[in-house]
């Protein structure tokens, strides 16, 4: 699975370091950087992270496979 | 064009972020005819912003960016392969690999590609990059992982100073050589460039301004190992980032007499092409950076934006406007925003700043480097920029939507009376005299007759 | 009737089991004036617009008068909820450097464990019995417990800082029409004297940290110097009451509202992935805070009503979910609800600290709790109330349990 953060909308909450800190961090107060692969064991916190987006900025989703033609 | 435009065959040039949500836009507005999506990078569509942060901190590896579907367009995507031509009458997309896809109706979403160094020989050389693709961000990250004495990075703006932002959080020596005033100059204007400059120099950077690279040097091996500047000093790096900015991916339409030139492809407020003489296409529609539209907040003049928001608002207004017949079509009129983060802050926008006369710091202060500036022409306001104040954006953004009188009324709790009252000059330099490009134009009125399509020489 | 006395029909008791049909008539009404001045909005739009407006002000001092029924402001305490920026930011950063990002990313995520033990130790002393109260033997006990832990509350103390807490909640709630000096007195005692026993706390591990967020107050303050002594007492009050005052709230309304949508309960039983959208549901639906009241600093014009510089604005945030221009069908509960940006908790800079917190605990406590509702059944609909119209939620819950097999 794949996750995509719509930065455009985020406002910097935070909600999703708090509940998935080993995907997203701040860098400094406000600079939000996250990884973009989501292991098995890290997709259950990263939908906790997605649905609690108070600017709902979070997608997950599989992406387009790379033998797609 | 077919009856019912649910049905048919629609081709995607462009298999970026615009390319897929376009995609996935016709599927939920009920497209179920055949579906095409070409892309001259091998890759499926991934997420550019994190090339120049992430992957060059090392967070995500370059190929770990591909973006999530909203849903399974069912899409026939034929990945590199690069679009070479456009056969308006006949319909007919042309492909590098000698084959044509029929088409009735078309979406453009082809972007842009970093501008190269003008150079060819020095551009060449071993150590010498630029950064827009997945693969250009992956070579130089394993260059930043061994550990370069000195990253030169050409080019202040979003693009070159976030790479000297990773550098430093990577403790790499880097130097910043723009021909500007600052960094940012050309997108913030000057008050807000004096603060970018701050940030840079207080986060280690050897920055330069006002000057130009004059050349890359390298070795016998073809290695990179510096470069003179035109103030006559040399700068010794093993490392050097081309960051001058973006060129309109529309060279493939040269002779498809669509209104295409260095500023973009012309559409309307429903994201469809004008041609050469400004008449407007039924089956030709634009999205993304490689769009050029009118926006009513910006006196109808043509935008062109390199915005990541701006790629997926206008692809979904694109994806409606080719399954909807008159009427219910709609206008693309979101107003445009964007974000960087760079040296432990974040940098948001909304409007434009540089269609503006002045601007007032609304909110916090330049010394906090956390504040709310806001930016007016002619009395009205036009942008904002926040600098760690994200979250009053929104308020900004309803008073440029409503073209409130600038300055803004003051009184906001954390303002500092002596200086939200007094606008200051936005101080917008001509973008001719930068060595990086604004993200944001306006490029007049007019869709462009001339077919001014820069072609490589050679 | 008149929509100027919305504001005490809406904190009215006897409304207290459904408010929701007083907020539609507010929606109606627009921005509606009140009898005794101040103004209530609870349109979502207006609501939104006006919580990032930086001409609001959460800082009582700024009244141009007083308001009977809304509460004063405090004279000696303030938390940075009662501030605005640039003291709220520097108040609330501090606060957050042993809570949460960019400082302590972890914290609250590395709790979910011991949630879940507290939680499990709950469920466990509840065996064997067929009648229980939901707030008194399981939506009490764990945000207090959870609360102290990450405090360095010792748990044992709870009986006496209970009394301070309910006098500072009975002095923010919002009663139009009655003599506050009372309620005002006792929660400035309470404050002052919570305050003092949480200081004290703190000042014991001056030296010798423990790992506890008011260890962490004293002995790590950061580059931007700590709380001072004040400070540090308004901080941990806030924390304290607000960690648990709430979270009962949500716990609460949750299990009331599952057994109400027996279809909705054995659907997230079957289906637990829907958790955390459930969750977000609960928080538009049956939001733990309904009323929030600022004040304007200069003129500001709201839906085509100027309310002017100093006159309160109560935001009814539990009306703003329930807005039908805004969300879909909003008087039904919906747990895989899309496109659900709620005003449960609030929204720009002063959004609720406390947030992550009582999400996970949420979602842990309605989880384990789940399977034993499914044949539970509710003994009085609608449940007793708490008094509060503000902080929203019932006294008690008695339910039955079927019998163990």
């Amino acid at each position: 699975m794949r996750l995509v953060v719509d930065l455009t909308r985020c406002q910097a909450y935070a909600q999703c370091v708090f509940l998935a800190p080993r995907m997203f961090e701040l860098h400094g107060e406000e600079a939000l950087l996250y990884r973009q692969e989501v292991p098995e064991d890290q997709l259950e916190r990263v939908r906790q992270a997605a649905a609690a987006c108070p600017v709902q900025a979070i997608l997950v989703g599989e992406a387009v496979s790379a033998g797609a033609r | 064009m077919p009856g019912d435009l649910r049905e048919g065959r629609i081709v995607i040039v462009g298999a970026s972020l615009a390319g897929l949500r376009a995609a996935e836009k016709l599927r939920e507005e009920g497209f179920t005819g055949s579906l095409t999506v070409v892309g001259d990078e091998p890759h499926p569509p991934y997420d550019r912003p994190p090339l120049s942060k992430q992957v060059l901190l090392g967070m995500s590896a370059a190929g770990t960016t591909g973006l999530p579907m909203r849903r399974d367009p069912d899409a026939d995507w034929r990945l590199g392969v690069r679009a070479t031509g456009l056969d308006p009458v006949g319909r007919q997309v042309l492909l590098a690999d000698g084959e044509s896809l029929p088409y009735d109706r078309l979406l453009v979403a082809t972007g842009t590609r970093a501008r190269p160094w003008p150079q060819r020989e020095q551009a060449a050389l071993d150590g010498v990059f630029t950064l827009r693709t997945r693969d250009d961000a992956g070579r130089l990250a394993e260059r930043l992982a061994a550990g370069p004495r000195r990253v030169l990075v050409i080019g202040a703006g979003f693009t070159g100073s976030e790479i000297a932002s990773a550098c430093r959080e990577r403790g790499i020596e880097v130097t910043v050589a723009e021909r500007g005033t600052a960094p940012l100059v050309g997108a913030l204007g000057g008050t807000l460039a004096k603060l970018a400059a701050g940030l840079q120099r207080a986060h280690g950077v050897d920055l330069r301004c006002g000057v130009t690279v004059t050349a890359l040097r390298g070795d016998k091996a073809g290695r990179f190992t510096g470069a003179n500047l035109s103030d006559g000093s040399h700068i010794d790096a093993d490392v050097c980032v081309i960051a001058l900015g973006a060129v309109r991916n529309v060279e493939w339409l040269a002779d498809s007499g669509l209104a295409a030139g260095p500023h973009g492809v012309a559409c309307d407020a429903g994201c469809r092409a004008f041609d050469m003489y400004g008449i407007v296409t039924d089956d030709i529609f634009v999205a993304g950076d490689v769009s050029r539209f009118p926006h009513p907040l910006f006196d109808y003049q043509m935008l062109s934006l390199e915005h990541w928001g701006n790629a997926v608002a206008q692809a979904e207004v694109a994806a409606h406007n080719m399954v909807s017949p008159g009427p219910p079509r709609r206008p693309h009129l979101a107003v445009p925003v964007f974000w960087s983060s760079q040296f432990g802050v974040n940098i948001k926008s909304v409007g434009v700043p540089t269609y503006s006369d002045q601007v007032v710091i609304a909110q916090g202060s330049l010394s906090e480097r956390r504040l709310v500036a806001v930016y007016g022409y002619r009395g009205r306001i036009t942008a904002a920029v926040t600098v760690n104040m994200a979250k009053w954006l929104e308020y900004y953004q309803e008073l440029i939507e409503t073209a409130a009188p600038f300055p803004p009324t003051p009184g906001a709790a954390d303002g500092h009376p002596l200086v939200t009252e007094f606008a200051l000059p936005s101080d917008v330099p001509d973008p001719q005299g930068l060595s990086h490009g604004p993200t944001v134009a306006l490029t007049g009125h007019l869709p462009d007759r001339r077919l001014a399509v820069v072609r490589p020489a050679g | 009737m008149a929509v100027d006395t919305l504001l005490e029909r809406i904190t009215d008791y006897a409304n207290r089991p459904d408010p929701y049909p007083l907020y539609a008539e507010l929606r109606e009404a627009g921005v509606a004036r009140q009898t005794d001045g101040s103004y209530l909005v609870g349109g979502y739009y207006d609501i939104v617009s006006l919580f990032h407006n930086p001409r609001l002000s959460s800082d009582r001092r700024n009244r141009a008068g007083t308001y009977s029924g809304l509460p004063a402001e405090e004279e000696e305490s303030h938390p940075f909820i009662r501030l605005d920026d640039p003291e709220h930011h520097r108040l609330r950063s501090l606060a957050t450097r042993p809570f949460g990002p960019p400082h302590s990313p972890g914290r609250i995520d590395a709790m979910r464990d011991e949630i879940t033990r507290i939680t499990d130790e709950l469920i466990e002393s509840l065996q064997g019995r067929t009648r229980i109260d939901i707030v008194d033997d399981f939506a009490y006990p764990l945000p207090v417990t959870v609360i102290c832990r990450l405090l360095g509350v010792p748990r044992e103390d709870e009986p006496t800082f209970r009394e301070w807490s309910n006098a500072i909640i009975d002095s923010v709630d919002i009663r139009p029409g009655e003599d506050l000096t009372k309620r005002q007195q006792a929660g400035h005692q309470a404050r002052a004297q919570m305050g003092r026993y949480l200081v004290d706390l703190a000042e014991q591990r001056r030296g010798h940290p423990g790992d506890d967020m008011l260890s962490a107050f004293v002995n790590d303050p950061g580059p931007a110097g700590g709380l001072t002594r004040e400070e540090l007492a308004a901080t941990a009050v806030l924390l304290l009451v607000a960690g648990h005052e709430t979270t009962v709230n949500l716990i609460t309304n949750g299990v009331l509202t599952l057994l109400r949508h027996p279809d909705q309960l054995e659907r997230l039983r079957r289906e637990p992935d829907l958790l955390p959208g459930a969750v977000e549901e609960l928080l538009r639906y049956e939001p733990p805070v309904h009323l929030l009241d600022r004040t304007p600093l200069t003129h500001i014009d709201v839906a085509g009503t100027t309310i002017p510089k100093g006159v309160p604005v109560v935001l009814a945030l539990a009306s703003g979910s329930r807005d039908p221009k805004r969300f879909r069908d909003p008087d039904r509960f919906d747990p895989a609800r899309r496109d659900n940006q709620h005003l449960g908790f609030g929204s720009g800079v002063h959004i609720c600290y406390g947030a992550p917190l009582a999400r996970i605990e949420a979602q842990i406590a309605l989880g384990a709790l789940l399977p034993h509702l499914t044949t539970a059944t509710l003994l009085e609909d609608p449940p007793p109330y708490r008094q509060s119209a503000v902080l929203r939620g019932p006294r008690h819950l008695p339910i039955e349990l079927a019998p163990s097999p």
